[in-house]
């Protein structure tokens, strides 16, 4: 197989362009005699099939929750970027590029990116059209503010509940193509699997989890749109239900999976309490900018933190970088706080914590002020945790947050298979090694507002009236397939729980493939996934039937999935033998302990494809080309 | 802590259900209530007895997804909290607790503490928002919206869309839930082209919907864990007159 990413060619800020025009397009007459089949309704299936069904094509929607709504997206906190720069303060969309693609340490595509930051400033003009109550100055005028240590402000926000304003715009739109018989919404559904006739992406076969009946649905084209896999972790701070099942089948089918190991570590969660945690609350980043982190000086000392005196404090972020303290990227945050809790330094009942303290920002802005910044996020924090942080500083721990890595698609948003795309989290196109703040939500509706409703009329033109139907015995094989697949998992008849193997699997990855990776954690790892996988193939317990409502058996199944998953992440881990971005290799550090890229044999796209007889897999590199940005090794000094 | 729950058990749509009472030895006060509910649902397996099945996703207050009805208060007895937000330290040793699935006519029980609320995107399909195709809008600046306007509108906007409401109300209504909407947009410049039909439109439906009539009990505004304002409802009524006395609806 040859990667073939498809840009355009010509100048950086003409491609999209370009690409508009090259692009084949379907009548308008023509559109609405395609049907797709959008997976997801977060932020990228929502606009997308709002969309595409505003184009005219037939769109039907499928999500797992009990309405679109509640997609994961909706849990999203800071903002959006776009490249306004209504502050007049040196933003462009060329220096959104740029910071995005620093940002992801160099191991993304220019091309995407730059459209991304393009097609940025049409996002907010959409979400205010459609009634986003974005935060406005006395004017009236829109506010933005600074995030995730970006030199400029152009995050657009709505309180600290921004996904859910966007995802509610996404979702209210898609509502109206209901309305108007366009669009047709499968809640509590589930896709397991993909259907693949004569190599091209046909159908899918998908579960209702209300009476448990497995159907079928055929479409011209598929587009994936399911969010993130950060959950392979167990404990993460995506929701409950995040899952790579989706994406994982249309790996299964042929799909490659690009760069699986890059994974994002967020550094300011609330740190696990109890075996019983069943997930991670994220405290946005936005803290940072008045908390100062530290641990005392010596190991062990279980004092109070009102009795540690200053000079026994330890603020080492502050120490480390002296020019960005304790606004340092994500990963750099991160794998400093394992560290002194690593040796022995950590704070609170278990040593998995450090403080961020807000005294001396109280003291010189006033409570107040604090309160005004951070108010609804101290509360959060004291609903939790039982604490007051106004009093007592907050204790904070990194957690799994984001997955960079996800199906390989080219500037098209198409993956290895014809006519099936990839949008959103789950592909793995615009932020290399490391996502910037801001940015997912971003990327998930330019994908779907934006990008995918011109690139997937370049394929469906090109395959005018080629109609299969759920007729098709492609469709009964591979429902007879998922059947099976659920009665295994029912008939194993073991003694544990789904959830006492994932929490093992997630603990593993932890240990093994998350801050921190070496040969050897990665190796113990390799050895260890596949005797556990086959543990739980023999002895998981699922109870209850397939033909009715049943969350075990839910969650047994995606569970299943990211066994697999979670070995393709260490091989991808194990090979790329440097460290960028969120992918710490301690083998490949700097003097000073920071990450160091190979980009003379790293520089490339790493992806998977599974080998037909399920028995590993084949590598595929994409190069990457920096025609227009630097390549620097990142300094935060 | 050691906990007796008493925890409403039915097998699917349509069957009888029951309360049956568990206990619940070693609950860490630091759990959240759905993580207790974990653990019993862990103990369960253990015994071969199928686990309780709640609706539940982010666990953290903003998906709605959670519901459930807890001594007696939808959400339980937490002000302004989820029950996936509600902590264990709020509860005494020795306590009992009934837990039970929203009731109410629109919202049919599905298995155990999960219900149907799809009524709920039925009302927001039927007029819910703005038309406005992709890539025709104008430039975000050009529309200001006063600070406050938008800070009111957000307040409304907030909605999880969680039931609570409907669950809290003695007649079943959707008023709160929907009027929330109809504010949210209503109280934006870009939302005035339609803010006649949306208002006709949205209550019709509702009205088609199993939800009961408002009589002004104000239950819903209590137990909203995003303190969605019962003032919506009064503009809503607002809004709706207006449009049926001098709109076209
Ligand atoms: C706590 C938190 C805060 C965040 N804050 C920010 C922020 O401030 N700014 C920012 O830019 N990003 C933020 N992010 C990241 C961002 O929210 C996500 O990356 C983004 O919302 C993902 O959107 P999506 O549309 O790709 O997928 P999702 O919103 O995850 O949606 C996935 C959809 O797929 C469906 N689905 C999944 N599997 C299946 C299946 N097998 N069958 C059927 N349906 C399926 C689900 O039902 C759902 O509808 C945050 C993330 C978290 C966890
Ligand atoms: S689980 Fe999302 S609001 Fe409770």
């Amino acid at each position: 197989m040859v990667l073939d990413a498809r840009i355009p060619s010509g100048p950086i800020e003409k491609k999209w362009d370009r690409a508009r025009f090259e692009l084949k397009l379907v009548s308008p007459a023509n559109k609405r005699r395609f049907n797709v089949i959008i997976v997801g309704t977060g932020l990228a299936g929502a606009s997308a099939a709002a969309t595409l069904a505003e184009l005219g094509y037939n769109v039907k929607t499928f999500c797992f929750q009990d309405s679109p709504r509640r997609a994961h997206s909706i849990a999203a906190q800071g903002g959006i970027n776009a490249a306004k720069n209504y502050r007049n303060d040196g933003d462009s969309i060329f220096r959104l590029f740029y910071d995005t693609v620093k940002g992801g340490d160099f191991r993304s595509r220019e091309a995407n990116v730059y459209r991304l930051a393009q097609v940025s400033v049409e996002i907010i003009d959409q979400c205010v059209a459609q009634g986003v109550p974005f935060a406005r100055e006395y004017g009236g005028l829109l506010d933005n503010r600074s995030f995730g240590g970006a030199q400029v402000s152009r995050t657009f926000y709505a309180r600290g509940q921004t996904g859910q304003q966007l995802l509610l715009g996404a979702y209210q739109a898609m509502a109206r193509q209901v309305e108007a018989g366009k669009v047709q919404v499968f809640p509590r559904t589930e896709m397991l699997d993909l259907v693949v006739v004569d190599g091209r992406a046909r159908g899918v076969v998908v579960r209702d989890l209300v009476s448990g009946e497995v159907s079928s649905h055929a479409g011209d084209a598929v587009v994936l749109a399911t969010g993130g896999y950060g959950n392979a972790y167990y404990l993460s701070t995506n929701a409950k239900g995040s899952n790579v099942t989706a994406a994982w089948r249309a790996h299964r089918r042929g799909a490659c999976f690009a760069n699986p190991c890059f994974t994002q570590i967020h550094p300011t969660c609330i740190p696990v309490t109890g075996h019983y945690q069943s997930k991670l609350t994220l405290m946005s980043e936005s803290l940072r900018n008045d908390g100062r982190i530290w641990v005392p000086k010596t190991k062990g000392d279980k004092r109070p933190p009102n009795e540690i005196p200053e000079e026994e404090r330890d603020y080492y972020l502050e120490r480390r970088y002296p020019s960005f303290g304790n606004l340092v990227p994500r990963d750099v945050a991160s794998r400093n706080a394992k560290a002194v809790c690593d040796e022995g330094r950590g704070v609170g009942p278990t040593g998995l914590g450090v403080y961020l303290d807000f005294a001396d920002a109280i003291a010189r802005l006033g409570r107040e002020t604090i309160a005004e910044r951070y108010g609804n996020l101290f509360e959060m924090y004291e609903k939790i945790t039982g604490e007051d942080p106004y009093r007592v500083p907050m204790r904070i721990y990194p957690a799994v947050h984001y997955t960079m890595g996800g199906l390989w698609v080219d500037y098209n948003l198409m993956t290895t298979i014809p006519g099936l795309y990839a949008i959103g989290e789950c592909n793995f196109s615009d932020h290399g090694a490391n996502r910037l703040g801001a940015s997912a939500l971003m990327q998930g509706l330019a994908d779907g507002y934006f990008i995918l409703p011109y690139t997937i009329g370049d394929y469906l033109a090109q395959h005018l009236g080629e109609r299969v139907t759920t007729d098709h015995p492609a469709f009964a094989q591979v429902e007879s397939e998922v059947r099976e697949r659920y009665h295994k998992l029912l008939n194993a008849s073991g003694k544990r729980s789904v959830d006492s193997f994932h929490r093992e699997l997630g603990l593993l990855l932890w240990d093994h493939c998350g801050m921190e990776r070496s040969q050897k954690s990665l190796e113990t790892a390799l050895a260890k996934i596949p005797e556990l996988r086959q543990e739980y193939h023999d002895n998981v317990k699922v109870l209850g039937s397939a033909e009715s409502l049943n969350q075990s058996l839910e969650k047994a199944g995606r569970v299943a999935d990211f066994f697999e998953l979670a070995e393709l992440m260490c091989i991808d881990a194990l090979e790329r033998r440097e460290s960028c971005g969120a992918h710490f290799r301690i083998e490949s550090q700097t003097p000073e302990g920071e990450a160091k890229r190979d980009d003379e044999r790293y520089s490339y796209v790493a992806a998977w494809q599974r080998k037909e007889d399920g028995d590993g897999w084949t590598a595929h590199k994409e190069p990457l080309e920096f025609e227009y940005v630097q390549l620097t090794q990142r300094s935060y000094k | 802590m050691n906990l007796t729950l008493y925890v409403w058990r039915q097998a699917g749509p349509g069957e009888p259900g029951a309360m049956k009472r568990y206990d619940v030895p070693d609950v860490s006060p630091d759990m959240s209530f759905l993580e207790m509910l974990d653990v019993l649902n862990e103990r369960l397996l253990e015994r071969g007895e199928e686990p309780i099945a709640f609706d539940h996703d982010c666990r953290e207050g903003i998906c709605g997804s959670c519901g459930m009805v807890i001594n007696g208060r939808p959400h339980g007895p937490q002000r302004k909290t989820t029950a996936c937000q509600l902590h264990m330290r709020h509860f005494r040793d020795g306590d009992s607790i009934y837990v039970e699935p929203w009731r109410a006519a629109a919202f049919p029980v599905i298995k155990d503490l999960v219900v149907d609320r799809s009524a709920f995107d039925r009302i927001i399909e039927a007029g819910g928002y703005i038309s406005v195709n992709a890539g025709a809008a104008p430039e975000a600046n050009v529309i200001p919206v006063p600070k406050d306007d938008a800070e009111a509108a957000f307040d409304a906007a907030a909605c999880i869309g969680c039931g609570a409401c409907v669950a809290a109300c003695p007649n079943g209504a959707a008023q709160l839930f929907t009027a929330a909407k109809i504010t949210h947009l209503g109280l934006m410049p870009q939302g005035q082209a339609e803010r006649q039909r949306r208002v006709v439109k949205m209550v019709a439906q509702m009205e088609d919907e199993a939800f009961g009539s408002c009589t002004n009990h104000r239950e819903c505004e209590a137990v909203c864990p995003k303190g969605i304002a019962i003032t919506t409802i009064a503009r809503m009524n607002r809004d709706y007159l207006k449009a049926r006395l001098f709109g076209k609806g």
